[in-house]
């Protein structure tokens, strides 16, 4: 920072000489842009010092098992994806990653963070002349969480992905998910990314001060709305929180050294809080109404306002009690397809598997099922949100934005919600 | 990247595959490829600078094959023989330590031929400290938001048959779009290997005309169908989703690509398309991750026909096909979409009464089997009425079958192409880009 302009360097070079460079043309790149700079920063207010250290729990550290092993349990899954020779396709997938962060500042802040994490993905694709279906574990490469091998669970892979072959199975002869305004129910695979697009790409303070506008886009959100927004039904509560144990996005600290806390972004359905990070919330004029945001995908891209842990607050009812008090609609699981405008106004997402709900009871599958809505809209006709029982988080590795572009990891929990007068609709033909 | 580092960079990538050469062990195969850049990444938001700075980065891929087996380390490149040497060293080790515990790969492709290329090209970027001034001093009283791009790309091969190949491109993308107060947004790019003051200059002049169009009363539309006219980078990002399981013969052979259909002529696409890789423009390597050089053209749709997929040897190999030099992912990586006989000036006369779209935004596949892909309006778009633009609109959702828009609605494409670069910056710096003219089609589905 020179002169309140921010200029960076990045090398893969850790040479001392190479280091020495970078510095001087991080330097140079701030001073150039001085007379143009777009808001003077204060290093005092955003860059406060900070010490601390955060680490993921893991239970089985990650080089506890030989390469052979993990790739046996995939093979022996792929095995069970085939359930038929109607699969023309298995996939079966283990990442492990530990990454370790030092972040280090002239102002005396020390800050080692560690990683651990986990990313597996199961699926089959099911063809019989030209019908094809699609299934996986709870979407693409959804279930991402921080912590060890103790998540490779081979007995648990092996049933879930014999219940994946089978519904890519059951799916060719399903009927296609009618087109029709109904109840709609998603599970907590599916409102991971209706959560994300809809309420978290929104409530970037970044995107609503115009940052984002020439890729990946705005927000319908305005910087007066903070406080006042009705975003969506009293049943709505979003929060930021990165102290989940094991969740994708948990950490102690961001990228410019933020402390991490749990924050409300929406309480009640009233927009509280965006996403900003200390120098957003300082050009929006908005203290305190951002969070500890500012990460980078790597160390050779700038800290930007990102998602973290990103949660809908469970409520009430079971899982069986939510259906049994509709008389029509239809339940989704697992996102296979998702497209939102450049505001995060109009949507449509289409989920992989679906069941037709009557008179209370979860009835028909169906296949093919999409459902579209603007933003406002959706959330204000949320009139149910499940119980803890009902909470299950996911994550994704694959958040894209910023320029120069970024994809980052991100987390979402969230329990079965059901939404009134939803316009469904399937395939096409 | 001054000429003195870009050489570093070549002898220390020769010297490491020299030195793996001679260390090289019976039975045993390598490939080594190398992603470098030098880059200078500068965001503008209001005509002013929101982060600035510089991206020196490399990493090789190396990988190790034996007894049908392999694996492979990414290890950083930085230029410096020592530093990488001491890296790949270490990664060699551990990859024959832990190859015996691969699994068997029945479609492994081993290195083989003797193909080798070189290919330099030396630009005239802006200077470091001439980026921002040459940029926004042109446009101060506009509401500019984008990012600039420059510096050397590399992209290198080399195996243990003895191939290697080195490409090298100075190369910029100037990525922007400028707003009214009502935020709508005219979008352009600027791209090549020679800054050109005077060629931004009058592309900022022609985006100021547009804006005053932007300027009168937004129309909102009901869903519906509309005519509308397509320009080229709204065809180019429907071609792309071509590369995401679409021309790909792994993705045809696995239930996964929505031309499947077409495959087995179960639906015909008009006449009119005709699609090609072509590698002419010498903006992207020719050269894929096996080393082996692509023809300089391949059709794939051809009169509506589709009479190639992209094969690499992979699937080759599996499906008992020919290989076409198509890389890993046998995505597109030189498109080129066929000219019409729509003139320039027949565009608004042609469309009479509907929608002009500039641009596209968020596409996905709604329904992959059947070709639906959906997305959204973004940036420039018109209502036209009579052949006159009359109001820009409010953004519409998509959600349509290429089997209609490039099939029976399609009415023509423009006679002139227009080259759109790519101008991703996802981990690395992308190269190239596609070459499409524009397109009319006759009812095209919008949905909200």
């Amino acid at each position: 920072m020179v002169n309140g302009c921010i200029g960076y360097a990045a090398t893969n070079n850790l040479e001392l000489a190479s280091l020495q460079t970078a510095a001087q043309q991080a330097y140079k790149q701030a001073l150039f842009s001085s007379r143009w700079w777009i808001h003077p920063f204060q290093p005092a207010t955003e860059r406060p010092k900070v010490v601390g250290e955060y680490i993921s729990p893991a239970a089985q550290p990650l080089d506890t098992q030989s390469i052979a092993e993990i790739n046996d349990l995939l093979i022996c899954a792929c095995q069970a994806l085939k359930v038929s020779p109607q699969i023309v396709q298995t996939t079966a997938s283990a990442t492990t990653t530990q990454t370790e962060i030092w972040f280090a500042s002239s102002n005396g802040s020390q800050v080692y963070q560690k990683f651990s994490f986990v990313r597996q993905h199961y699926g089959a694709i099911a063809q019989e002349g030209a019908i094809v279906q699609q299934r996986t574990n709870n979407g693409w490469e959804a279930s991402c969480y921080q912590g060890g091998l103790e998540l490779l669970q081979p007995e648990y892979i092996q049933q879930r992905a014999q219940q994946i072959g089978e519904q890519a199975i059951e799916l060719l002869t399903a009927p296609e998910c009618p087109n029709i305004r109904t109840n709609l129910v998603l599970a907590p695979d599916q409102m991971m990314l209706q959560i994300h697009e809809s309420v978290g790409h929104p409530l970037e303070i970044d995107r609503i001060l115009g940052d984002e506008r020439n890729y990946a886009g705005g927000s319908f959100v305005n910087i007066s709305d903070f406080g006042v927004l009705a975003y969506g039904s009293f049943l709505m509560n979003i929060t930021f929180d990165p102290t989940i144990p094991a969740e994708f996005a948990s950490y102690g600290f961001d990228d410019t050294g933020a402390v991490a806390t749990r924050e409300y972004l929406i309480k009640e359905g009233l927009l509280l809080r965006g996403l900003g990070s200390l120098e957003s919330q300082k050009r929006a004029g908005l203290p305190k109404a951002g969070v500890a945001c500012a990460r980078a995908c790597s160390w050779n891209r700038p800290a930007i306002d990102r998602m973290a842990n990103l949660n809908l607050e469970p409520n009430q009812g079971s899982f069986p009690e939510i259906i049994a008090d509709i008389e029509h609609g239809v339940y989704m699981e697992s996102n296979r397809s998702w497209s939102i405008d450049d505001r995060r106004y109009k949507f449509q997402f289409g989920c992989e598997y679906a069941k037709l709900i009557e008179n209370g009871k979860l009835t028909k599958t169906l296949r093919n099922p999409n459902y579209r809505a603007t933003t406002p809209e959706f959330w204000h006709s949320l009139i149910k949100v499940g119980d803890s029982s009902t909470w299950k988080m996911y994550g994704t590795p694959y958040c894209g934005k910023g320029e120069p572009n970024q994809a980052i990891w991100v987390g979402h929990g969230s329990p079965v919600c059901v939404f009134a007068n939803v316009e469904v609709f399937g395939g096409g033909t | 990247m001054k000429q003195q580092k870009l050489s570093a960079v070549e002898n220390s990538f020769n010297q490491l595959v020299e030195t793996l050469l001679d260390k090289q062990q019976e039975g045993e195969q390598f490939t080594v490829k190398l992603n470098s850049e030098y880059s200078q990444f500068t965001r503008f938001n209001h005509a002013k600078v929101r982060q600035t700075g510089t991206v020196s980065d490399g990493w090789l891929e190396l990988t190790c094959m034996q007894n049908q087996r392999s694996n492979f380390r990414l290890i950083p490149f930085t230029g410096n023989w020592e530093t990488d040497w001491k890296l790949a060293r270490q990664a060699w080790q551990q990859l024959q330590e832990e190859l015996p515990l691969q699994p068997l790969d029945p479609y492994l492709v081993l290195p083989s031929g003797n193909n080798t290329s070189r290919e330099v090209y030396i630009g005239n970027l802006l200077a470091e400290e001439a980026v921002i001034p040459a940029i926004l001093e042109l446009v101060q009283e506009l509401d500019f938001t984008g990012i600039y791009a420059g510096g050397v790309v590399i992209r290198a091969y080399a195996d243990s048959s003895g191939q290697k190949h080195w490409f090298a491109t100075d190369s910029f993308t100037l990525d922007y779009s400028i707003f009214t107060n009502e935020q709508q947004a005219v979008k352009d790019t600027f791209a090549g290997s020679n800054w050109q003051q005077e060629t931004y200059a009058a592309k900022i002049e022609e985006a100021k005309k547009q804006l005053k169009l932007l300027s009168l009363p937004v129309k909102k539309l009901p869903r519906g169908n509309y005519k509308t006219y397509f320009a080229a980078a709204a065809v180019a990002d429907l071609l792309s989703m071509l590369s995401w399981g679409g021309v790909s013969e792994a993705d045809l052979q696995q239930g996964n690509s929505a031309l499947a259909a077409l495959s087995r002529q179960e639906k015909v696409l008009s006449p009119l398309v005709n699609l090609k890789e072509n590698f002419h423009r010498g903006s992207v390597p020719r050269f894929n991750e096996w080393g082996e050089i692509a023809a300089p053209e391949l059709p794939i749709i051809t009169k509506g026909i589709l009479v190639n997929t992209l094969v690499n040897s992979r699937t080759a190999k599996e499906y008992q096909k020919t290989a076409n030099g198509a890389n890993s992912t046998e995505s597109l990586r030189s498109p080129e979409l066929g000219p019409g006989n729509l003139a320039r000036d027949r565009i608004l006369t042609s469309l009479d009464t509907g929608l002009y779209v500039s641009n596209l935004h968020y596409l996905n596949w709604s329904d992959r089997p059947t070709g639906r892909i959906t997305g959204m309006t973004r940036y420039a778009c018109f209502w036209v009425e009579a052949g006159q633009i009359v109001a820009p609109i409010e953004n519409l959702r998509f959600d349509e079958s290429l089997y209609r828009f490039w099939g029976e609605n399609l009415l023509d494409f423009t006679n002139f192409q227009e080259f759109i670069p790519e101008v991703g910056t996802y981990q690395a710096r992308q190269l190239g880009g596609s070459i499409v003219p524009g397109m009319l089609v006759e009812d095209f589905t919008y949905t909200l």
